[in-house]
């Protein structure tokens, strides 16, 4: 296997109208890695995403999947790509295991549908339309759809929206067998502790850019600030404190008697917020150190306002 | 699932064997829906039993009364088959399809497009197939006595499908579904009245036939007339009808058709 990435994106830009949905978005990813594309609604995840698997040319920068020209090399690349779709992509009529069958026969060595079907416990849907099953079934039936062609390459655009915690769990198995397989896949998600548990590399999107990328590691403890906690006597005059702290750390009383302290959580902060407690006889009840989650970075990039 | 078991193995099957599979797919999903079955089979069976055994419009009948009313109808029906099929359910179907993203998600897939097309117009053909067994066995019961050419037959009905096949597939990729649904059902209901089909063209004015017989659905249904019931050669002028149609329509369509 060559080392050339996955997925090459350059500068891409897509827009809709006046709108701008994908605004110079640069991108790569590694063969056999898991990343996961986070951001707000309306970021562009989807439109990326799209571009990627031949659905829309880009008006600017150039996209390379497996090498390939999305758009004009859509008849080589498409055997080659499994493809989850935000919802959809399913006859009304059609049964679960029918429409799996299917696609299964779409393809040169597919895998074996019924281990595919008990291993996403799709055998439940029985003749039952497609219209008429749960979120979560069709959820699961199109993760199925994605992977049943041995693809080199899969793109789950949002694959664990609405599903209750065991099917989430079953996902997020597959995945990481896809990987262990040596499966790419690209995903998108709203949910920093899917990033977190299954990406090795994560891309925050915001307004049609990339504006942080990373390992999950990476992301934490770099750029985002960490916090320390303590519990002691209300109404503790804190200007002492920031005085013996270095520029930059910031201290407050969050409700009475709980204090935090914001900036580089080092063991040296450590000692001079112990020692200050001892100078002003304060034994703290309880102290801890927070390490920022990527949900903090994420909100902390993004903003915490709802975007329109 | 045991180590390996997702380790890549990438390819297409061979394009004969999707055709194959997505016109077996496209056929059930036809054939097990409810409105689609009343619109092709129960409507067009009902039709024929209705007026072949009750004088509700006076069928011009030949002279020399050898003739009875199934022979006037028998055509027309055949005729309201395969629009039915090739019109109106597959612009409904397909609408939908477009509606619930299958053909996006399909456009992701090994299957080209012209595959997909392909097997929709089989898909279309093996229904037409059913239909008119089960209305010539319905039509022969009431005492049918069909003339002509099979293979004369055989052309018009190809020729009316590529008609219908291209205004409904036009419909169906340019308008929302829910439009496509009521469009389709109203051009249904129109043309079954107006297109020679149950009443006779000559019932009206001169001026309002020489509108509606360029309709597609007057040449098919004129077209099997001419040739199951008097043993005509083939239709020349219904020929010509069908044809244009169906260069429009289909040219229409491929240049229109949004897939998602
Ligand atoms: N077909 C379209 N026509 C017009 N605007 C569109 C279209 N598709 C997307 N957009 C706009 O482009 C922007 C990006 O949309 P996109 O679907 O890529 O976001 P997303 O990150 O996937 O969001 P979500 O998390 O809600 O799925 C949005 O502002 C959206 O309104
Ligand atoms: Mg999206």
């Amino acid at each position: 296997m060559s080392n050339d990435p996955a997925v090459e994106i350059r500068g891409l830009v897509k827009r809709y109208g006046p709108k701008t949905a994908v605004d110079g978005l640069d991108l790569t990813v590694r063969k056999a890695s898991v990343t996961a594309v986070l951001g707000p609604n309306g970021a562009g995840k989807t439109t990326t995403v799209e571009t990627c698997e031949g659905y829309l040319r880009p008006d600017a920068g150039t996209v390379r999947v497996l090498g390939l020209d999305p758009v004009a090399q859509a008849e080589a690349l498409r055997p080659r790509i499994g493809v989850m779709l935000q919802s959809g992509g399913v006859y009304s009529g059609a049964r679960a295991v029918e429409m799996l069958r299917h696609m299964a026969r779409l393809y040169a060595h597919p895998l074996d549908v019924d281990v595919l079907v008990e291993r996403l416990g799709l055998g439940g849907c029985g003749r039952t339309a497609y219209r008429r099953l749960s979120g979560g079934q069709q959820q699961r039936l199109a993760l199925a759809m994605a992977v049943v062609g041995r693809p080199e390459l899969v793109f789950l655009d949002e694959p664990t929206a609405g599903l209750d915690p065991q099917a989430r769990r079953a996902t997020w198995d597959l995945v990481r067998e896809l990987r262990a397989d040596g499966v790419t896949v690209v995903l998108t998600t709203h949910h920093m502790d899917e990033a977190e548990q299954l990406a090795d590399e994560v891309a925050i999107v915001d307004a049609g850019r990339v504006i942080a990328h990373g390992s999950p590691e990476q992301l934490c403890r770099g750029g985002a600030e960490n916090t320390l906690r303590f519990t002691g006597r209300p109404a503790l005059d804190l200007g002492s404190l920031l005085k013996a702290l270095p520029d930059g750390t910031e201290a407050a009383e969050l409700t009475a008697g709980v204090y935090r302290v914001t900036g580089a959580v080092d063991p040296q902060l450590l000692a001079t917020v112990a020692s200050w407690c001892a100078q002003h006889g304060v034994m703290p009840s309880s102290l801890s150190v927070e390490r920022h989650s990527l949900e903090d970075v994420f909100l902390e990039l993004t903003g915490k306002e709802l975007r329109a | 699932m045991s180590a390996g078991t997702f380790t890549p193995a990438a390819g297409a099957a061979p394009v004969s064997r999707m055709i194959l599979a997505q016109t077996a797919l496209e056929t059930r999903m036809l054939l097990r829906n409810g409105e689609q079955l009343l619109l092709t089979v129960i409507i067009p069976a009902l039709l024929l039993v209705l007026f072949s055994a009750v004088d509700i419009v006076t069928v011009p009948l030949q002279e020399g009364g050898a003739e009875k009313s199934v022979d006037f109808l028998a055509p027309g029906i055949l005729a309201l088959a395969v629009m039915s099929t090739a019109f109106t359910g597959q612009a409904i179907a397909t609408g939908f399809d477009r509606r619930y993203g299958v053909l996006k998600r399909l456009g992701a897939s090994p299957l080209p497009r012209w595959a997909l097309m392909s097997a929709k117009t089989l898909s279309v053909l093996v229904t037409e197939v059913l239909q008119i067994a089960l209305l010539t066995v319905i039509a022969l019961a009431l005492g049918w006595s069909p003339h002509g050419d099979p293979l004369a037959v055989a052309a018009l009905i190809l020729l009316g499908t590529a008609a219908f096949s291209g205004l409904g597939l036009l419909m169906a990729g340019t308008l929302k579904a829910e439009a496509t649904l009521a469009a389709a059902n109203l051009v249904f209901l129109l043309l079954l009245v107006g297109g020679g089909v149950i009443v006779p063209m000559e019932k009206f004015p001169a001026a309002v036939q020489s509108v509606l017989g360029l309709l597609p659905i007057s040449a098919l249904s004129d077209g099997l007339r001419e040739v199951l019931r008097h043993g005509s050669g083939l239709p020349w002028g219904d020929v010509a009808v069908l044809a244009a149609w169906a260069v429009l329509g289909l040219g229409a369509a491929a240049k229109l058709f949004r897939w998602e």
